[in-house]
């Protein structure tokens, strides 16, 4: 694949975000605040680190896979899928709406391409991530994989489950990151249960654990990245504390959990699509 | 009682369902290099040990960790393993609900939830591990085989079959030592009932463990000049909806019976194709809207109401309401 440039991956993310608040603003549902804060994080993936093909095969052999455990935050995925070629950037006006492959929570019954498994209910998605990096190992399949987890999402007990059992089965094939933006439905994440200390959490059971400082500076999350890759096969897997301001690019929406799940109205919209250039061209 | 009794099907040698699945895993292991297994530490009582100890590579013990477990099969089917989890039917369902539902069921995902201790006949553990419910849950779920096998032989050629089933599947075996009365060599059509007696005044759609009552309760029946149909529903979904159908046609009643709640099981399901398109008597043996207890599997079925003795009594009921 053509390395990106820096302007390049920006100029992505820009559209990224135009992407997020129009299709949340057209069923006047879905949940831009972190799929906002996590664009820089998704453009990296799909447009620098991973090896993948959008021709998609369910079983991605030979190929770097991605899990998005909190699955609201689809339309970044969305997104970031249709902008790398998986599917056309027009399908994207179909978002939550009915009969379509666009669900308001990714699912794999549509057949939409780029989805392997559903996510939603949330704490699930990294013991899929852990069973999909045990299979690369039993094919001898050295491609990596990744997967994606709020903050609010380390009150599941069972991400505490997996937390365990990664490090036990050596699954240093795995880059496991969280979204820290501090936010969740309810208010800040230290108001409704503290997380405390993540770092000393993951380290604990075992994980290689790096911290990206500015998860919505491209730079850096691809450095983070590639460090995390570095730290692979030594029989540990890498635990990514990614920390990220949730509504990141639109002035009144940066920072609070109140645009967690909530959609711009008209006027609104049109004050956030000011504030980023259509790079790409709108769906 | 059985032993007098003139029974169609007898047996030898008594050995648990779960020796059949574990017996069953390393054939279909041997057979198909895709099978991979995990365990939430219960492989000894899941007889895992033999296909463990043969594929080490292919085997996962994840710990008292079920959700994780459930998360981890769906994820190795990604890549083509067909993973085959292994815990109690209780931990099996209702602690791991909403996974199988989201990761595996919705999902589409080729995992096989193999449950064992399922139904009163658990025994002195009790209700907190006997489940009653789990039929119920798993065949509400779009996308998932339900099979409820009644000896080792008829779980062994289960547990192999379903290997070659793309889809989702609830594999549900038990813990007693019980009759082996079904051949070794016995074909296993998953969705295909199997006619193990024909007969003209009655029918009888027995699963699992309670097979063997109905065998018992027939030839019972037969000395009062009875003539029973006894089907085994090893497969509760999809039901062989054309075979329930077929056998009321000519009997004009039925009687389910199953070690589960009449709430979600195989009566039910009975129940609502006859409603559909059929409507005759039909009585209910199972547990009636309540939990078990500790006690002996055969003290418990004659508590509950699960024994032959019962499956008798609902018979001539079903008959009389014609």
């Amino acid at each position: 694949m053509e390395k990106h440039s820096t302007e390049q991956l920006n100029a992505v993310c820009s559209q990224v975000r135009r992407d997020i608040l129009r299709m949340v603003h057209a069923c006047q549902s879905g949940h831009p605040g972190a799929s906002l804060g996590c664009t820089e994080f998704f453009v990296a993936l799909y447009f620098d680190q991973m090896k993948h093909d959008s021709s998609f095969n369910p079983d991605g052999k030979g190929e770097d896979l991605f899990f998005l455990s909190n699955g609201h935050i689809s339309p970044v995925w969305y997104s970031v899928l249709s902008r790398s070629g998986y599917f056309d950037t027009e399908e994207l006006k179909t978002f939550r709406k009915i009969n379509s492959r666009l669900q308001g929570h990714p699912a794999t019954e549509e057949g939409l391409p780029g989805i392997r498994v559903a996510s939603g209910s949330l704490g699930q998605g990294l013991s899929v991530a852990i069973g999909a990096a045990l299979a690369k190992k039993i094919n001898g399949d050295d491609r990596l994989v990744y997967a994606l987890m709020g903050d609010g999402e380390q009150q599941e007990g069972q991400i505490w489950e997996a937390a365990m059992c990664a490090p036990h089965h050596k699954v240093d094939n795995l880059i496991a990151s969280i979204d820290v933006n501090g936010q969740q439905i309810d208010g800040p994440t230290k108001e409704i249960m503290n997380l405390l200390d993540l770092k000393a959490k993951w380290e604990a059971f075992g994980w290689e654990v790096i911290v990206t400082e500015n998860g919505n500076e491209i730079a850096q999350v691809i450095k983070s990245l590639e460090k995390a890759k570095s730290l692979l096969g030594n029989g540990k897997p890498v635990l990514n504390l990614l920390h990220t301001d949730m509504g990141y690019g639109v002035d009144f929406m940066v920072g609070t959990h109140k645009w967690h799940g909530v959609a711009p109205n008209d006027e609104q919209l049109e004050n956030a699509l000011g504030q980023l250039e259509e790079t790409l061209g709108d769906y | 009682m059985e032993k007098i009794l003139d029974t169609k099907y007898t047996y030898t040698e008594k050995k648990d369902t779960r020796s059949g699945f574990g017996d069953g895993f390393l054939e279909v292991g041997k057979k198909n290099k895709n099978v991979v297994g995990l365990c939430a530490d219960l492989i000894g009582s899941l007889k895992m040990g033999a296909f463990q100890n043969e594929f080490p590579d292919r085997f996962f013990q994840v710990g008292i960790s079920e959700a994780n477990m459930m998360g981890l099969a769906a994820g190795l089917t990604i890549g083509g393993k067909i993973p085959y989890t292994g815990t109690f039917a209780n931990f099996s369902t209702g602690r791991v609900y909403d996974q199988i539902r989201q990761s595996i069921a919705y999902s589409e995902k080729n995992v096989k939830i193999c449950a064992s201790h399922a139904g009163l006949t658990l025994g002195e553990d009790g209700a907190t591990h006997q489940i009653l419910e789990d039929v119920g849950m798993m065949k509400m779920l779009p996308n998932m085989t339900v099979i409820n096998p009644c000896d080792y032989n008829q779980t062994k050629a289960a547990t192999i079959a379903i290997a070659d089933h793309e889809g989702p599947v609830y594999l549900r075996f038990g813990r007693p030592k019980w009759p082996i009365f079904t051949p070794a060599d016995q074909p296993f059509e998953i969705g295909k009932a199997w006619k193990m007696i024909e007969g003209t005044d009655v029918t009888i759609f027995a699963t699992g463990h309670l097979v063997w009552e109905a065998v018992v309760a027939e030839a019972m029946l037969r000395e009062e000049g009875i003539s029973v149909e006894l089907i085994n529903i090893h497969t509760i979904k999809p039901l062989d909806t054309a075979a329930v159908l077929a056998s009321v046609a000519k009997t004009g009643c039925a009687v389910t019976a199953e070690e589960h709640q009449f709430n979600g099981g195989l009566g039910d399901i009975i129940a609502q194709t006859l409603v559909r398109n059929q409507p005759v008597p039909q009585e209910f043996i199972g547990v009636d809207d309540s939990f078990g207890e500790s006690g002996k599997p055969e003290e418990l079925l004659e508590k509950y109401g699960l024994n032959a003795e019962n499956i008798v009594k609902a018979a001539k009921k079903a008959i009389a309401r014609k």
